[in-house]
């Protein structure tokens, strides 16, 4: 029974969405006093309300094990634990569409219940806008994968009790992950409403802002969690590999950080009409062409991944429409877009069109790399892209971008001169001057991460000066905010260059009871013992490790046989100090000679650390922002009603 | 400010983050040209070799007799061949689970002057199987229903 | 001013042609199968132990006797491997005699999987490392080869058999034998 109500509010949800969408066309053609127009925001609301109901009804059939719902019986057992049982629900293709729908219907309803600051012309086209995307997905979702579908007859046991969702980090990966897609697409719908009604206002981007925020604070954990997954589990000692996922998930971040800075000048100044919108189109694009790229498997990746070639074709439907849409519609429309307020060269937009140009042309050099081997494949030849490209190339706008992130938030609006910052400006550099030099006399280091370490304490710097003389407890929200996720990039850069100049790595083969250093480390090889587990069996290597002479503390890494399917993979052992990490793999038994050896790969990485709380300080000033801009909004709202009555 | 001199600081703008962007993808291009690793097999290694350093991929079978490990016990050195052609490869690291004499490989890394392709990394290439890879997560009775699906 | 119009149009240029591009690239099949060197030569030599206690063995001189044979590589972890059992069942229905070999199995497990989806063969071989299927040159599972009664290999079936794959296997198997 709670599987047919799920199925038929999803029906309705999807009439709802149709009817969104007409209204909302009516609205543009004939004006927004038609009676279908009314429609529109009732409609939206409604629709967030049914959607929240299948879903529910999903998630209750996941809880109580419905086994008569093939999706459960599929991906269910009683025996999991409830946490499990309730992450089964998007732990699917079709219950993880529902889930992307539903959140995106809320919303859709919370924009038609509480947005009253533009034009209601434009905000009905975004609303139809939205329910144009949403139609989409309800015709995938209800043609040709039915969450709620009935198995006949219902099995006696579920079968999935799939291990690899059994864990927490990956189990609210997808949700976290569908914010901020679905962030971004509120931003297209909004970029999309105002090309159709020429409304392109400061009021249009405060509007935006914050599902721009909600979205790009969404995509930083993801971005951040995902590095670390890959860290530790790959096993290589490595935290980013430019492989396409990664890349996948990089390029929509990179848009949104650019529409993030953009639709601020815009708020503050009305300044970069057109460009804000072209980046609201791009942003949204982007997550979608990830998505298709990771999910259609044109692209080979070392993350395991889902891969259905069917899927990809209907995505890539809907993407041509969306995206194709929406580009055709900019073409006419952005030409015909009034011009927006000059700045001069040297003013706070000047810095944040750099910004923007960088994060621009990175994300361009992100896509090809990522690309350039489906076009050579086209071609016929086969290669692949990686760090040799990505760094150094990456590295030409990012660090540019860094030395203009450590100024630029100083400099005033419209027009400022560099000479009323040049206490500011001595500092920054005098900072800049002492990382080159102390990073250099420590160690002979390579040029990038020797810039990287420079710009990290430049940026550092440059970030807190924005609340030098202001009482702290007076600063507002989005100012920490701000100030907040530029030091969060300074530390993760500090991170990374750390990483990439001190790390020290050693490769032995030992016998037990032997030896070995590793930086400031000493490892022993205290024994190997044979493990297994419920579908794996593994080599766990214990080590004793004492650090610069201090108590020793055992570690085991492992290196696990799978047999189902086979594979074989490591399971790093990480020691954590407040300087680095000590990250150690073991392989197999040295081949070839008689004698009991057991390679080993030792890693010492100081600083390694600083990467991922750079990333949790960013997305917790973006979270901050977010914070600010709501409550200033709702204060406004109020004051507004208050002088109304 | 004047008119013209607005409509001077637009143009500029534009064409100041035109340049910007398409200097990136004239870089781009000219850097995946160079750095892009290439897909060799050892007779086309041999025959047109890539330049010393430059990241390749070579795949071909590991040659039955030519394993061979270094007193260190993480260095190995052996022969990869396709029937025509044969290229001695040395890498230091841990072997994948899979690798032995007989089967194949895709070595990641450079050719150096002496001929010795000296690998980063080595990729096992037997291990794989014929499955979607979202049916790898699934039992077998799902499975068998989701290969069903897809075959009608 | 129309210069500038023309400009707004290169978006959708670009994402015009990544989308021809991605089209492309999913319209063709993706043929990343190795095909194995051995095709028309002779079974290598190998012994191997019987995949459950107390069945036969499986050595390449089982395959002198004149008979033409399918011989399946497969494995108890394989997905696919399990999806081909009813196309197997119509071959061996179709007068096929089918020898198997498991690979990085374990007995408990093969018999479990041959409880669940029925047993068409006549001897499975035990393969713990691969051995066998590297000789053979088959770089996954399942893959089927036709043998013919000289222990020639005369066929190399990669993936799993697809019920329209079923006669074209039985006419290799046929040729095989004349």
């Amino acid at each position: 029974m709670i599987a047919e109500l799920g199925l038929a509010a999803l029906w309705l949800a999807a009439a709802l969405a149709a009817l969104q969408l007409l209204g909302g066309a009516v609205a543009l053609m004939r004006g927004e006093a038609e009676p279908l127009a009314a429609l529109v925001r009732p409609a939206a609301q409604v629709q967030a309300l049914l959607c929240a109901i299948a879903f529910a009804a999903l998630l209750y059939l996941f809880a109580v094990t419905d086994l008569s719902v093939a999706l459960v019986a599929d991906n269910s057992h009683s025996a999991k634990p409830a946490i499990f049982k309730l992450a089964g629900t998007w732990g699917n293709h079709e219950g993880s569409m529902l889930l992307w729908i539903t959140v995106m219907a809320l919303a859709g309803g919370l924009i038609a219940w509480v947005e009253h600051r533009l034009p209601e012309r434009t905000l009905l086209a975004t609303l139809a806008a939205q329910a144009f995307v949403g139609l989409g997905f309800y015709a995938f979702l209800l043609v040709s994968s039915n969450p709620f579908a009935r198995a006949v007859p219902a099995p006696p046991e579920g079968a999935g009790l799939n291990p690899l969702l059994q864990d927490i980090g990956l189990a609210l990966h997808p949700p976290v992950l569908y914010c901020g897609y679905v962030g971004l697409s509120v931003a297209f719908s909004f970029a999309v409403g105002a090309l159709l009604t020429r409304e392109v206002t400061p009021a249009f981007a405060r509007v935006m802002r914050p599902w721009v925020l909600g979205a790009w604070v969404a995509l930083t954990l993801g971005i951040t969690a995902g590095s670390y997954w890959a860290y530790y589990e790959l096993g290589w000692g490595g935290w980013w590999f430019w492989d396409p996922v990664e890349n996948a998930s990089l390029m929509p971040w990179l848009a949104a950080t650019a529409l993030l800075h953009s639709a601020g000048v815009l708020a503050a100044r009305d300044a970069l009409r057109t460009w804000t919108l072209m980046l609201g189109v791009v942003a949204f694009s982007m997550s979608m062409i990830g998505t298709f790229l990771v999910r259609s498997g044109i692209l080979t990746s070392v993350h395991a991944f889902a891969v259905d070639p069917e899927r990809g074709t209907f995505i890539l439907a809907l993407l041509t429409l969306y995206i194709g849409g929406a580009l055709a519609l900019f073409a006419l429309r952005a030409g015909t877009v009034a011009e927006g307020e000059r700045f001069a060269a040297v003013s706070r937009e000047g810095g944040l069109v750099i910004n923007n140009v960088a994060l621009s042309a990175i994300l361009g050099i992100v896509l090809l790399g990522t690309l350039y081997p489906l076009l050579t494949e086209a071609l016929g030849f086969r290669v692949s892209v990686g760090p040799p490209y990505f760094n150094p190339m990456g590295a030409i706008f990012f660090l540019p971008m860094m030395a203009v992130l450590a100024i630029g938030p100083l400099l005033r609006w419209r027009q400022d001169r560099l000479a009323r910052v040049r206490w500011q400006m001595v500092a920054v550099a005098a900072a800049f001057a002492a990382a080159l030099l102390a990073a250099w006399l420590l160690a002979g280091i390579a040029l990038l991460p020797l810039l990287g370490m420079a710009l990290a304490a430049a940026v550092a710097v440059g970030s807190v000066l924005p609340l030098a003389r202001r009482r702290l407890t007076r600063a507002p929200l989005t100012l920490w905010g701000m100030v907040l996720a530029h030091l969060g990039v300074a530390v993760a850069v500090f991170g990374m260059a750390a990483d990439s100049a001190f790390t020290t790595e050693r490769l032995v083969a030992l016998r037990t009871g032997e030896q070995t250093s590793v930086g400031p480390w000493q490892v022993t090889l205290a024994g190997v013992e044979p493990v297994a587990g419920p579908n794996w069996t593994a080599l766990s290597a214990t080590l004793q490790v004492a650090y610069a002479g201090g108590a020793s503390v055992p570690i085991e890494p492992q290196a696990r046989s799978f047999w189902a399917p086979a594979q074989q993979t490591s399971e790093s052992a990480l020691l954590t100090r407040w300087n680095g990490q000590l990250y150690a793999v073991v392989g197999g038994q040295a081949p070839g000679d008689g004698a009991e050896r057991w390679q080993l790969r030792l890693w010492w990485k100081p600083f390694v650390t600083c990467i991922w709380y750079g990333g949790g300080l960013i997305a917790l000033g973006g979270l901050l922002a977010l914070i600010g801009h709501v409550v200033g909004d709702l204060r406004r709202r109020r004051r507004w009603r208050e002088a109304r009555a | 400010m004047t008119a013209l001199k607005a409509k001077h600081q637009r143009l500029v703008l534009v064409i100041v983050a035109l340049a910007a962007l398409i200097g990136a993808g004239l870089l781009a291009a000219w850097a995946l040209r160079n750095q892009a690793s290439y897909f060799y097999v050892p007779s086309a290694m041999v025959d047109d070799p890539p330049a010393t350093g430059q990241a390749v991929r070579l795949g071909g079978m590991v040659q039955e007799g030519s394993l061979q490990t270094a007193a260190d016990g993480v260095t190995v050195r052996f022969v990869v061949g396709d029937g025509q052609a044969r290229v001695p490869v040395q890498f230091s690291g841990i072997v994948p689970d899979l690798f032995v004499e007989g089967s194949g490989v895709v070595a990641e890394g450079a050719l150096r002057a002496d001929g010795t392709f000296l690998a980063t990394n080595l990729l096992a290439k037997h291990d794989e199987n014929y499955m979607p890879r979202e049916l790898q997560d699934m039992s077998p009775a799902e499975a068998r229903e989701t290969v069903a699906e897809t075959q009608e | 001013m129309i210069r500038w119009r023309l400009w707004l149009w290169l978006p959708l240029l670009a994402i015009a042609l990544l989308f021809g591009l991605f089209a492309l690239q999913l319209s063709r099949p993706k043929d990343e199968f190795v095909r194995s060197a051995l095709i028309g030569q002779p079974l290598p030599t190998f012994s191997l132990k019987p995949a459950l206690p107390g069945q036969p063995p499986l050595a390449n001189t089982d395959f002198a006797d004149g008979k033409p044979r399918l011989l399946n590589v497969f494995a108890s972890w394989c997905v696919p491997c399990a999806a081909e059992a009813p196309q197997l069942a119509a071959l061996q229905a179709g007068g096929a005699e089918i020898v198997a070999v498991a690979i990085r199995d374990t007995p408990d497990d093969v018999a479990a999987f041959l409880d669940a989806y029925g047993n068409p063969f006549s001897r499975i071989g035990a393969d713990p490392y691969s051995q066998l299927q590297i000789a053979l040159g088959s770089s996954g599972v399942p893959e089927t080869f036709v043998i013919d009664g000289t222990g020639v290999i005369r066929h190399q079936h990669i993936g799993d058999i697809r019920a329209e794959d079923v006669p074209r296997l039985l006419d290799e198997l046929r040729e095989a034998g004349e």
